[in-house]
């Protein structure tokens, strides 16, 4: 709290107030057609329903306006007395009820086309967990021993996003403090600000694709409106979902989670990459065979031994990409919900053994991190976590080598 | 009989069991809600002014939003209301006071403990010292079971505490509608603020446990090892929302019906004519309640339901819009070839109206479940609830103070600073809250302390609005205290307003202590 009576810059608000408007865009009016058929049909009964909407708001409230205007007191306009009329009445009960039927035959054929996921081509099972998408390719066109999946995370950098108006940083904790700017003078934001990730959803073109979806931790839902598709992630349960992009449109399209999933809700964007059928296979084939390679490294790395030098950088990479969106940039993180870890009793008194329990298998609302990174990155983030910030371990133990996680 | 209060001021607060000071005490109660809700939300619409992180961390802004709208819903709109019903139903149907005048002491002393625990919670959160519920009013499990902040057992505890007070509330309404009337006031000739009250309470009835039972339940999976909502334990996250939404949708309704009560009052009283279509205003009422109970799972048309489940909750849905469309067209047909004058509760209920019904149209197209796949937890269901519950709940409640203010104090309000507030009102709501339409068609989900730059002006437009709509209620609050507390305004008469019909027009005013003390006689 105290650091809120700070002085603050005149110049971060006034900089705050006039957003940088070059980047900005839009004023985008209306939904997105999208590019499947399933889109445009959504999109056709919005339009319908949004002109019944108009044409009916037209009718009671000019309505209602020329009676304002024709019927008051001050133009001396005399008070009828009547106050019911079975023949309107009817009427006005009858006629919306014919217009609800007529919206609801397209209505009830367009969900009964959503709901059929017979007959895909791919299966794709998706998993949300704070803050963060696993997609695995589980089948394509029978074959099912496929091997290949992925962690799709969020790729603005922190430095976009943070951006505190005061030099106390984000109320009520001081997040971010470090990175406020007397100037004003924040990053550009990206064309893709906020809706670009490490690893795209790669999918065909022209062919039939299957969802599973589920979770690991909350609900979160899984949601691109360019194919009008939208399923919550429900942990213990699979909803299943599906779309077929027509043969030419190809490209990329961007979604968000769409169900409220904790503090990084508004930070675990979709980005969905539609290729060709003939690029998909070529994608399919040679990320197949990256993911082997590097397991293979990640075994053969599991025996390896790294200097403390090797282990630190490598550490700081992978800390600020998987860690410090809870834990701080300078490891300071959100107490009490997300504890610091400069300075932490874990590891100015525990033991290794404990820092690395916690990190493979989650505390409290932790998820674990086992089988989500490779052991030599874990390695790698337990070390730094160990050095960094002036850490000096109580047990002595500040380096930890791949095979001393993979035991745990 | 006759007497006025006899005890000093304090202590005839803590201890009256007299219907109007306990009605005045829930609408100050509702007023400084009103006004603390309004502070989380300019939080929220401040950190949303521009792209980026400026103001508060994200954790800290999905509090604002948890606590503006628990605030809102159950500490600004609810107490409201049953002050409302407190003040006034005893003057409409005759009586000298509520039926059960302990129970309604009890019922409102309640509301400041319970709201108490909550705001502990957000003052505990304001100084860095542990999070207030950041799960959203809907509380969904398990993020607020397993993932919950320690301060979720405040919440479950305060939830409680709310619905103790609205049922023994209800209970009080229903006993006194049904056992207190004036003679000759038969059920058809209630005015329609009584009926939509009376049946909005047995809502209150049927729903509250519901409410108390999921919070139990909450409360049990956190610290008793059941897993109701818990798949590993043989449980089930979705069974939490039909729990919560089979609550949740009459509670939407609760927040309503005493608006077109209200409304129906109001606008016969300006336009100088009776009401049109009095029995279909009861019996549209009623079914809008009944349907209430058979379209829970439309906030749930993404939740992976059987085909065969989203169809029925589509089509009940839909099946809504006749009623209250019936409701629409009765308004208008009343205004049509009346006299009409433009007081301030007359500009009120006219807005209800017609915004009201926006928020309608925007809720038809909700129904539609196929497009709801497009629109659900975006900024234009945001756009949707408050069309209906600030523009709709709020104006309504609005109107009736300034329609009811004479006949509370015994003098006018200001009629000019009052329109001031009007209009400010009228144009800044618009201005916050029609944008949102937009930004939710355009793609951006609902509980985003972040978005996407092309999202950014139309977010900046409704910030600006929400700004100028909270500044307005201050005009608000001042007509209030300059009328009642500073006592400026002329005296008023006892039919107050020219075409009034009811009751307490027949009563002076200020409305005796004891209102009725020997019942009139209705012909």
């Amino acid at each position: 709290m105290q650091s809120l009576r700070k002085p603050c810059s005149m110049t971060a608000l006034v900089a705050f107030a006039l957003v940088s408007g070059n980047a900005l865009a839009d004023w985008q009016l209306d939904m997105t057609p999208g590019v499947t058929d399933i889109s445009q049909q959504i999109f056709d009964m919005h339009r319908i329903m949004l002109w019944w909407c108009v044409a009916i708001g037209v009718v009671v409230f000019g309505a209602m306006f020329y009676s304002m205007i024709k019927h008051r007191k001050s133009k001396g306009h005399e008070a009828s007395q009547f106050h019911e009329s079975t023949a309107v009445e009817v009427l006005w009960t009858v006629i919306p009820f014919i217009i609800l039927i007529i919206m609801a035959v397209p209505a009830t054929k367009a969900l009964i086309a959503m709901s059929d996921t017979s007959d895909s081509a791919l299966t794709i099972k998706i998993t949300g967990s704070q803050w963060k998408w696993h997609y695995e390719y589980l089948d394509y066109e029978g074959n099912s021993d496929i091997n290949l999946d992925f962690l799709s995370v969020l790729s603005t950098p922190r430095d976009q996003i943070d951006r505190p108006a005061l030099s106390s940083g984000l109320f009520p904790h001081s997040a971010s403090k470090d990175k406020y700017k007397a100037d004003g003078n924040y990053p550009e934001f990206g064309e893709n600000y906020k809706a670009e990730v490490d690893n795209p959803l790669v999918i065909p073109t022209g062919k039939k694709v299957r969802f599973l979806i589920t979770s690991d931790d909350v609900i979160h839902a899984w949601w691109v409106p360019d194919f009008a598709i939208k399923k919550d992630a429900i942990p213990g349960f699979i909803n299943e979902l599906w779309t077929k992009l027509p043969e030419d449109k190809t490209g990329i399209y961007r979604g968000q989670c769409a169900e409220l999933c904790g503090k990084d809700h508004a930070f675990m964007p979709i980005v969905v990459d539609a290729r060709s059928p003939e690029e998909f296979e070529k994608w399919l084939a040679s990320s197949q065979e990256a993911q082997r390679i590097a397991e293979e490294e990640a075994a053969s790395g599991v025996n390896k031994t790294f200097t403390k030098e090797e282990l630190m950088a490598k550490g700081e990479q992978d800390y600020i990409a998987r860690c410090s969106a809870c834990h701080q940039g300078n490891g300071q993180g959100l107490p009490p919900t997300f504890p610091a870890l400069a300075g932490s009793p874990m590891i100015l008194e525990g033991t290794a053994a404990d820092h690395i329990n916690i990190v493979v298998n989650g505390k409290n609302a932790m998820p674990g991190f086992k089988g989500v990174l490779d052991p030599v990155t874990l390695a790698a983030i337990i070390t730094y976590e160990r050095n960094a910030w002036g850490n000096v371990p109580g047990d002595g133990v500040d380096v930890v080598q791949p095979r001393d996680v993979v035991s745990e | 009989m006759g007497h006025g209060p006899t005890q000093p001021f304090i202590k005839r607060m803590f201890t009256t069991t007299n219907h109007k000071d306990l009605g005045a005490l829930y609408l100050i109660f509702a007023l400084i809600m009103f006004l603390v809700g309004g502070f989380f939300a300019l939080v929220i619409r401040a950190e949303l002014f521009a792209p980026g992180l400026q103001l508060v961390d994200p954790n800290f802004f999905n509090q604002m939003t948890t606590l503006h709208g628990l605030i809102m819903v159950f500490g600004a709109v609810m107490p409201a209301f049953v002050g409302l019903a407190n003040y006034m139903v005893p003057l409409m149907v005759g009586a000298p006071d509520m039926a059960l005048p302990r129970l309604n002491n009890w019922s409102f002393w309640i509301l400041p403990f319970a709201f108490g625990i909550l705001i502990f919670a957000a003052i505990k959160s304001f100084l860095g010292m542990g999070d207030a519920p950041n799960f959203g009013w809907t509380f969904y499990a398990p993020l607020s079971t397993k993932f919950g902040p320690e301060s979720t057992d405040f919440f479950i505890f305060s939830v409680h505490m709310m619905g103790v007070s609205s049922i023994m509330g209800a209970v009080n309404v229903i006993v006194t509608i049904f056992n207190m009337r004036a003679p000759g006031m038969t059920l058809m000739k209630m005015p329609l603020f009584v009926w939509t009250w009376l049946i909005t309470a047995f809502l209150l009835i049927a729903v509250m446990p519901v409410l108390a039972g999921v919070v139990t339940m909450m409360l049990t999976d956190r610290h008793f090892g059941t897993s109701f909502f818990d798949a590993a334990g043989g449980g089930d996250p979705v069974l939490f929302q039909h729990i919560f939404w089979f609550f949740g949708h009459p509670e939407v309704y609760i927040m309503i019906l005493p608006s077109f009560g209200i409304v129906s009052a109001i606008i016969p009283a300006f336009a100088r004519k009776p009401l049109f279509g009095y029995a279909s205003m009861v019996y549209a009422t009623a079914s809008i309640a009944f349907l209430s109970f058979l379209v829970w799972a439309h906030h749930m048309f993404t939740v992976g339901l059987p085909l065969a489940g989203n169809l029925f909750y589509m089509y009940m849905t839909m099946l809504i819009a006749v009623p209250t469309g019936v409701k629409v067209f009765n308004w208008v047909a009343t205004m049509w070839k009346g006299s009409m004058t433009f007081e301030t509760p007359m500009l009120f209920a006219i807005a209800f109206v017609i915004l009201f019904t926006i928020g309608g149209f925007s809720g038809l197209m909700l129904a539609i479940a196929p497009v709801d796949q497009q629109y659900h937890d975006t900024y234009f269901v945001v756009a949707h609830f408050h069309y209906v519950l600030v523009s709709g709940a709020v104006f309504s409640i609005m109107a009736a103070v300034y329609y009811w203010l004479p006949k509370w104090v015994g003098r006018m309000y200001n009629e000019k600073l009052a329109k001031i507030h009007f209009w400010f009102s009228l144009i800044s709501v618009n201005v916050l809250f029609f944008p949102m339409h937009f930004i939710g068609l355009a793609g951006m989900p609902r509980r985003y302390a972040d978005y996407a730059v092309q999202f950014a002006d139309w977010n900046q437009l409704a910030s600006i609005g929400g700004f100028a709509f909270g500044l307005s209620q201050l005009i608000f609050v001042w007509v209030i205290i300059d009328c009642c507390v500073l006592k400026k305004g002329e005296k008023a008469t006892d039919q107050v307003w020219e075409g009034a019909e009811g009751l307490e027009w027949t009563l002076p005013s200020p409305a005796p202590y004891h209102s009725f003390t020997t019942p009139p006689v209705v012909k």
